[in-house]
Order: structure tokens, then C-alpha cells, then sequence
């Protein structure tokens, strides 16, 4: 399986990765740590950033993963965990990035405010492959809950993945995937 | 929860062709990801899609049945539960759709049909909401001619866009009142993809021939306005946008013509009994 996909993946990268060295449509493995986060757990981040309180989760050079997994099967580190809908996340993206959010990971287009601050924050947006939650979980190699047990699915947690496909869709110059065909 | 681990035959055999079809790299690669995940999912028990969807449960009860012990409805959501439980399916269910609150399994959203027979028949399609939350409905007027409907049907798909998991089965329901046009949408998707399709409806009455096949003509003109939109897999341009366009049609007023699409990402699975 690895070996397919390595064929056209173009550089490995692990957390250190230089987000202003990517372009849009560049192809990469990414091994490091990931949180999920989707709708709920993001009002409530900005909810919080608004009213000044402490964040469960360090932004600083963080990357969030649109995703709510399935439940983990017993034998297995986590269930199904492709990514969701990233325009739903449009509205409180731009505070997440003006605070330290260095990557997302998503899928489909996102709006022209999160496309200039992803621009001014110098951050990258990342697509990877959508409705393929079953092969995806063969890349995650550990998980831990985070914070928002109440969320279920939508809870944030902390995946370690490796190698984990990435195709970037927006890049720190605001260059999109969407328009280069 | 047989529904959540395969795929769909004729939609795995439609991806196999589509993949044929597609000339570009990163199409051919993507398509491959989704014939390949729908493998991981049915040989290791993981669910296709993370998102394993608001179960919506079509019955066709035979009238002559009788329902002994209990509610029916009652007991589709105890099992919609407890398979999902098992299976470690997603609770991705919130009871007050405003507070919103901790999210369950269940309720399903469950259509009741009676028919002729002593036959129970039970549809689970798992629908996703990257794919429903693109749903639309018109009420066009009665004198429009088929261009411009044609042009709402491809405007939904393309303003779904990257979003709903390309490529799509796109669900369309012609007729009929604002609700049923959107039901006639989705079960639109139930049906089998490969072509012939198994009309025609009972409700299609005189001149059925005919009308059968306009509708098929008007389902692959669709097919190949909506396929020439390149929008391609994941969105990012290609040759497969949708696998197919199933219409279903009823008859409607004179004052109206009601018109709903119901799209599906590539993820489209249903399971299906008769007891």
C-alpha cells in the first residue's frame, strides 16, 4: 500500500516542515502530531480565545485535522477518520491562525478570508484523500483525547501519524489547488 | 451495519471504469485511494467513511403484515443502536438540533410504505452530510422548458463542488409536492446504477414507453453536462465528477413542477432485507 502511493508523493516531511516552502498541489508524506478538531470544538476554541481564557491545546505550530472519527474498534488505534467538509470551519479560522495555527488539514475549498490569512500568517492549507477514512486510519499510529469528552467524535484529540497523505490545497501564498486546472 | 462496511457493487464496478476513464495522475490516483479504502473497510470491518451518516430506513410493509410485540419504529432505532454500538460506527445524532448537546445513534429517519403483499422490505442507506448539506430543492413553473431545469441540476452539482467527495451519484426527484420531490431525490440514489434501470414506476400510467425514455436520454445528457464540469475527483479536475444521475419522476399539479437533487459522494452504501 505505502509503496503505491509513494509513487507520486514528491517529499517526506515530519513536524518541522517549512510551511513557506510548499507550493499548492505538492504531494507529501507527513509524519508528526495532529489534533482533530471540527465544528463544535472550533466554536469553542474561538470562544475562548475571545474571552481571553487558556487553550486546552498549544496552536503554536500546531496542525488541526478536520475529522471526528467513527469509535475505535478493540483491536484497532482509532476507527474510520477521513476528513470533513473544511468550508464549515471558514468563519473561525482566521483567529486560530492569527494565533499560532500553522496547518490544516481538510477537504474542499475554503473562503477568500481564510485564503488571505492563511497568506498573512504565512500557514498552509492541506487536502487529503476525502471519503477514504478506512485507508487513512492505517497512517494514524496513536491517539489521545485531548479535551471536549463531551463531543464524542468531536472531541479534539491527538493523533501520531506517519506518513500520512497530503496533497497541500492552499499554499502561504494564498495559491490554490482549485485554480490550477 | 453491513451497509457501513461495503460498498456498493455497482458503485465499486462504476469507479473501476471510471478509473479506466480518467487520463490524468492525480485523478487515477485518488480514484484508486477510494477503490482501495472501500477494500481496507470491508476486509478489516472499519467503516467506509468516518462519517456513517444519519441512517435513513425506507419500509415497504406489505399490507397483509401484522406487527406483533411492539412498534416498528421502536425497534428499527434499538437496532440502528445497538448495530452501531457494535460495529463502533459513529454517533454522529444530536436529539436537539438547536442546543445541539452530546451526539448519539439513533434516531433514524424512517419512511413508511404500505404496498400489496405480506412481504416486509427494509432499506438502510447511511447518508453522509458533506453530500446532504447540498441538497436543493426549486419550485420551478409549470411553463419552464427542460434547459433551464437541466441547468439547476448541474448548478447544485457544481456548487457542491469539492466539498461533497466527487464523484457523485446526483439523486433527482421531478414532481409530485415540495416533500416528495425531495423523497423521489433520495430514493433516486437506491437504485442500481448500471443502465438499463428497472423502470418503470407503477405511477408513470399511460404512455410509459415513452416517458421512460426521456427520462434515461435526460439522465445521461446530465451525466455528461455534469462529467464535462470537470470538477473530477476530491475536486481537483478531472474526468468523473458524477458516476451517474438517477431521476425519479411522479405526477404533479398543474400549478407546479417541483424539482429536488439529492447528491451522494462516492461513499454510497445501502443494505437491504426482506423479512
Amino acid at each position: 500500500m505505502r509503496k503505491y502511493f509513494l509513487s507520486c508523493i514528491t517529499q517526506r516531511a515530519n513536524s518541522n516542515l517549512k510551511m513557506r516552502n510548499l507550493r499548492a498541489g505538492d504531494k507529501i508524506l507527513y509524519t508528526g502530531k495532529l489534533y482533530t478538531a471540527r465544528d463544535q470544538a472550533h466554536k469553542r476554541l474561538v470562544d475562548a480565545i475571545k474571552k481571553d481564557k487558556k487553550l486546552p491545546i498549544d496552536l503554536k505550530s500546531a496542525v488541526i485535522y478536520y475529522c471526528g472519527p467513527t469509535n475505535t474498534p478493540k483491536d484497532k488505534v482509532i476507527g474510520s477518520c477521513g476528513p470533513t467538509t473544511s468550508s464549515r470551519m471558514d468563519s473561525f479560522t482566521p483567529l486560530l491562525l492569527k494565533n499560532g495555527l500553522k496547518a490544516m488539514i481538510g477537504k474542499g475549498g475554503r473562503s477568500k478570508d481564510v485564503i488571505a490569512a492563511l497568506k498573512k500568517y504565512r500557514a498552509v492549507y492541506f487536502l487529503t484523500y476525502a471519503g477514504c477514512g478506512a485507508l487513512l486510519a492505517n497512517y494514524v499510529k496513536n491517539k489521545k483525547l485531548i479535551c471536549y469528552p463531551d463531543l464524542g467524535p468531536e472531541a479534539i484529540y491527538e493523533l501520531t501519524v506517519k506518513d500520512f497523505p497530503l496533497i497541500v490545497g492552499i499554499d502561504s501564498k494564498g495559491r490554490s489547488i482549485y485554480d490550477s486546472f | 451495519m453491513e451497509a457501513n462496511f461495503k460498498l456498493r457493487p455497482d458503485v465499486f464496478q462504476a469507479l473501476k471504469t471510471a478509473y479506466k476513464k480518467e487520463k490524468s495522475r492525480r485523478a487515477k490516483d485518488i480514484i484508486r485511494a477510494i477503490i482501495y479504502n472501500a477494500d481496507i473497510a470491508k476486509r478489516e470491518c472499519l467503516a467506509i467513511c468516518q462519517d456513517t451518516g444519519l441512517p435513513v430506513i425506507f419500509i415497504e410493509l406489505g399490507q397483509d403484515v401484522q406487527i406483533i410485540g411492539g412498534f416498528l419504529g421502536e425497534a428499527i432505532n434499538k437496532g440502528v443502536q445497538s448495530g452501531y454500538k457494535q460495529a463502533y460506527l459513529r454517533n454522529s445524532i444530536i436529539c436537539d438540533p438547536i442546543k445541539r448537546g452530546k451526539p448519539g445513534f439513533m434516531p433514524a429517519v424512517i419512511h413508511y410504505e404500505l404496498v400489496p403483499g405480506k412481504n416486509l422490505k427494509l432499506t438502510v442507506l447511511p447518508k453522509g452530510f458533506g453530500c446532504e448539506n447540498k441538497a436543493q430543492v426549486k419550485m420551478f413553473k409549470p411553463t419552464i422548458d427542460l434547459q433551464q431545469i437541466k441547468r439547476f441540476i448541474v448548478d447544485v452539482v457544481k456548487n457542491a463542488g469539492p466539498d461533497a467527495c466527487p464523484p457523485f451519484v446526483v439523486g433527482v426527484g421531478i414532481g409530485g409536492t415540495q416533500d416528495y420531490a425531495c423523497l423521489l431525490a433520495k430514493k433516486a440514489l437506491l437504485r442500481p446504477l448500471a443502465p438499463p434501470h428497472p423502470w418503470p414506476s407503477p405511477h408513470r400510467g399511460e404512455g410509459r414507453g415513452e416517458g421512460e425514455y426521456r427520462i434515461r436520454v435526460l439522465e445521461q445528457d446530465l451525466l455528461k453536462a455534469i462529467n464535462r464540469l470537470n470538477i473530477g475527483p476530491m475536486g481537483l479536475g478531472g474526468r468523473t465528477t458524477a458516476l451517474a444521475v438517477n431521476i425519479e419522476t411522479y405526477p404533479t399539479h398543474i400549478a407546479g413542477l417541483p424539482v429536488c437533487v439529492n447528491i451522494s459522494c462516492h461513499a454510497l452504501r445501502n443494505a437491504q432485507t426482506v423479512i
